[in-house]
């Protein structure tokens, strides 16, 4: 009767739990950004599926630890102690062999969601439109070709190049074919994007949280990464690897565009005569009481040490508008 | 009658030296007693946790705001870049020292650790390399601003030009506490194979014992890594070596694998001492055996065989080839077993036990319930591709927080608060450590659970002015901050006001199983009147056997004074 009962109430908690876990599966999908590339789809799908799986982890251990932390209490004068139970064999194999497969499984799902990502290592050549004879071979579950999308976008037009140099502390984007420069990302929407990664000082790096990817730029070494845009719009470039003094400030934005307006705006940067751009280090450093001295007197109610000086303002063919007095955050 | 017995040759042995236990000037000496040592290793450290902390609360206060506007950008940077130093070289590191140092002896029923003056050198060691490293606040340019993990080539760039510069003292104050922990690991290791009590075989040999030789293990193989890294730093920096500086040919990636071979295990150094403590505290407040102890025992060692193999996953976006991405995500993955392990143990102790809600069972219980978290979003960081998205977010700042306060110290706290009467010979007052736990678990909620969100919405961590729209959680994240800060206070009141005049303890208040309950608090200079026959493994709630052949064991045949007095509910 009581191991009945016992039973009854572990099936209606794991379905409770079960439900939960879906739940918050479902849920993980706001806690993001928008859905900017092909390549976020994929990590958002994998994230949801470690969510529910750790939801579901989370609450059958915390379940039966609060419940014995409710009911399992000892009464005030009650000194005894309790059945010196030291163990279960079959509960402890239980407990490491359930793990291992979870884990192993979500190692090779991951696995096959990089795949499907088609980011390749630095200096690993993409060859993505030629068709390899084992994949063929292999059932659904073991797929690892890349998303239809990455593939579509390869198939339907070359692979759009774009050189970024970082430096500290202004991002510059180099469109080679027309030998444009920006201070802001244009992109074309459902086109394979491979960004080559340069940087003239030290580390950062190249983080767009609506494309869900980032990659590390290191001095004197070329790095090559590519993206699929799928949404146009604006959305956020930050550097993710902290570069010194106005490491916060070094963001610029990245405008996706449909490939008419793209083409468009490539034309009209390359009609303008490269000038310095505003940034943000540089207005933050002149502020300066002294040379040498990071503190920006108007605002800052501590005053600085040495910093290391921006790099002079790149001078480039098109750099969003910005009011000097009021610069963005 | 059993008290009397052990505490009749005390008077007669009387010592005249500050080494007595009840002496409060030996704490300033070059004691040689690892009681003293331990002591002494805890004190300094909670003085720099609360340095550290302090630093936390201004950085908290910056990002209460979107813009730059409390202090200077340079400013800031050196904050987290203290912040994280002086929690990691002189808080988390070397309280955990002193808590194994002042047990591990007492637990294997030994007289003194293997070398008492390597001993006594490495502490004071900790004090010189931490006021080092506070000295840089003095120099022109102030202290290190290239984060705790000082990556070059921002670590190289030096903005003053000068020789004597934060960065080089920060260097050399590491360097010290390297060396200081790598002589404790010789002492702790060689102690814990050489000097346990006779009849104390491996699984007689509590699972604190065992966490603590994984955790010193690491150090050994680990440590002499990221000290040679420092080293070749220190090199590039003032002699222009080219190891790490890529305009004179070198390679700063290289730098990352020096530092992470090291510092991921370091983890784990932190970690299973705290494993230890769980593993200690619940068995005593639940009155029930330690559930697989062999295998918790165990797991502690195949934590410090896997963590070796498994710093690449902090490098995944450092430009890391795949198959590197591959292997290590795995090696990352499978840490969770041995983990896994202990909470699962855990949870089935406490199942069906006789739990009392004393001060240290809610702090283990509530940095158990943090590792669970922490542990299962640490498996989200081991996926490749969901690290190539939050790496460098406040995802991260939120997951080793999670490890670091919810479980670390929140085990810390547990372990003071159970062996505080053994330390002092006198009880905390219960009202406080509760008041404490509560302020400690909401706080760490507050400020740490804000930053899982901030980071999938796409914040990098280490940012002094951040976009608007990450402004709601950040001001969640900084009450809890100050609320921490808050939490420290009722622990220093109720610790100096027990420690000066709370009720005297007793030898045995938990009534626990362990050879250093069965000696008196404090315990004398050599510890124990003779030395114990241990007969029986650790954990024997409800088994009704002796631990030791050759003196009874008073906890566990009568109860003392205060314990039947006022019973804790």
């Amino acid at each position: 009767m009581i191991k009945l009962r016992a039973i009854l109430t572990m099936t209606i908690y794991a379905i409770l739990v079960t439900f939960a876990s879906i739940w918050m599966a479902k849920q993980s999908y706001s806690w993001f950004p928008p859905e900017a590339s092909a390549e976020s789809k994929l990590l958002d799908d994998l994230f949801s599926l470690f969510t529910g799986l750790g939801t579901f982890i989370y609450l059958g251990v915390i379940g039966p630890f609060l419940y014995s932390l409710i009911f399992h209490r000892a009464a005030k004068y009650d000194r005894s102690d309790a059945p010196p139970i030291e163990g279960n064999t079959w509960l402890e194999v239980t407990w490491t062999a359930v793990p291992l497969v979870l884990v192993l499984t979500l190692s090779f799902v991951s696995y096959r969601t990089y795949e499907k990502m088609s980011i390749r290592g630095p200096m690993e050549l993409v060859h993505l439109h030629t068709p390899q004879m084992m994949e063929s071979a292999y059932a659904e579950p073991f797929d690892s070709t890349p998303q239809r999308e990455i593939q579509n976008a390869v198939e339907t037009a070359p692979v759009e190049q774009i050189d970024v140099i970082a430096r500290q502390w202004a991002w510059v984007f180099h469109y080679p074919e027309q030998d444009v420069t920006s201070t802001e990302l244009h992109l074309p929407v459902d086109r394979r994007i491979r960004f080559t990664l340069r940087s003239q000082d030290v580390l950062h790096g190249f983080y767009i949280p609506a494309f869900r990817l980032s990659q590390y730029v290191v001095p004197h070494k070329d790095i090559n990464i590519e993206m699929t845009p799928i949404k146009t719009g604006t959305f956020r470039l930050r550097d993710s690897m902290y570069s010194g003094t106005y490491f916060a400030a070094n963001q610029t934005d990245v405008v996706v565009q449909s490939p008419g307006d793209y083409q468009q705006w490539l034309a009209s940067a390359a009609a303008q005569t490269p000038s310095p751009a505003f940034n943000q280090a540089i207005y933050e450093y002149n502020q300066s009481s002294e040379p040498g001295a990071g503190s920006t007197k108007d605002k800052v109610a501590v005053r600085g040490w040495a910093t290391i000086p921006p790099a002079a303002p790149p001078v480039v063919n098109y750099a969003p508008k910005h009011e000097p007095k009021s610069p963005p955050v | 009658m059993a008290n009397i017995s052990i505490e009749a040759p005390e008077v007669v042995r009387g010592q005249p030296y500050p080494g007595a236990p009840d002496n409060w000037k030996r704490f300033f000496t070059f004691s040689t007693d690892h009681k003293v040592i331990g002591i002494q290793y805890i004190v300094t450290s909670f003085f720099f946790f609360l340095i550290g902390g302090l630093f936390a609360m201004i950085m908290r206060g910056e990002l209460i705001t979107p813009e730059a506007d409390l202090v200077d950008r340079t400013v800031y940077n050196a904050l987290f870049t203290m912040h994280g130093s002086v929690m990691l070289f002189f808080w988390t590191f070397p309280v955990l020292v002193g808590l194994g140092n002042y047990l591990v002896p007492l637990m294997i029923g030994a007289r003194d650790m293997a070398f008492p003056r390597l001993n006594a050198v490495s502490f004071w060691m900790i004090p010189v390399a931490g006021i080092l490293m506070m000295s840089s606040f003095l120099v022109p340019g102030g202290p290190s601003q290239s984060g705790w993990w000082a990556y070059p080539p921002v670590s190289l760039q030096n903005p003053t030009g000068n020789l004597i510069n934060g960065q080089v003292l920060w260097i050399l104050s590491v360097a010290i506490s390297g060396v200081s922990s790598i002589m404790g690991a010789v002492n702790f290791v060689t102690t814990i194979f050489r000097m346990r009590a006779p009849g104390m075989t491996w699984f007689r040999t509590p699972a604190f014992v065992w966490a603590v030789l994984g955790a010193q293990l690491i150090q050994l193989y680990g440590l002499p890594a990221l000290t040679g890294g420092a080293i070749m730093l220190l090199l590039d920096l003032t002699i222009g070596t080219s190891f790490f500086a890529p305009e004179r040919g070198g390679n700063p990636v290289l730098y990352q694998h020096f530092f992470w071979f090291y510092s991921h295990p370091a983890v784990y150094v932190m970690v299973l001492p705290v494993f230890g403590i769980f593993s200690e505290v619940l068995p005593v407040h639940a009155r029930k055996p330690l559930f697989g102890y062999r295998v918790i025992a165990a797991s502690s060692l195949v934590i410090t065989v896997i963590s070796s193999a498994v710093w690449v996953h902090h490098m995944f976006a450092s430009a890391t080839p795949g198959w590197m991405r591959m292997f290590f995500m795995v090696t990352t993955m499978l840490v969770a077993i041995p983990s896994g392990i202990k909470v699962f143990g855990w949870v089935a102790t406490v199942w069906g036990g006789k739990i009392r809600f004393t001060t240290p069972m809610l702090f283990a219980l509530g940095g158990i319930s943090n590792w669970l978290f922490a542990g299962i979003t640490g498996i989200f960081l081991g996926s490749v591709p969901i690290d190539l998205h939050v790496h460098n977010t406040y995802f991260v700042v939120g997951h080793f927080h999670y490890v670091l306060y919810g479980a670390i110290v929140m085990g810390i706290y547990a372990g003071i608060y159970h062996w505080f009467p053994k330390m002092t010979g006198r009880m905390y007052y219960e009202g406080l450590g509760k008041l404490h736990f509560a302020l400690t678990y909401i706080g760490t909620a507050l400020i740490f659970l804000p930053m899982h969100p901030l980071g999938l919405m796409g914040m990098p961590r280490r940012v002094a002015s951040y976009d608007p729209e990450f402004a709601y959680w950040n001001v969640v994240a900084s009450i809890g901050g100050f609320l921490l800060g808050l939490s420290t206070l009722p622990f220093i009141l109720n610790m100096v006001s027990a420690w000066i005049r709370g009720e005297k303890a007793g030898n045995n208040p938990w009534r626990a199983y362990g050879l250093e309950w069965l000696t008196s608090s404090p315990p004398s200079v050599e510890n124990y009147e003779a030395t114990p026959v241990v007969v029986s493994g650790p954990y024997g709630y409800g088994k009704n056997e002796p631990l030791v052949a050759n003196t009874p064991n008073p906890g566990l045949t009568e109860f003392p004074e205060s314990f039947t007095q006022k019973p804790t509910s």
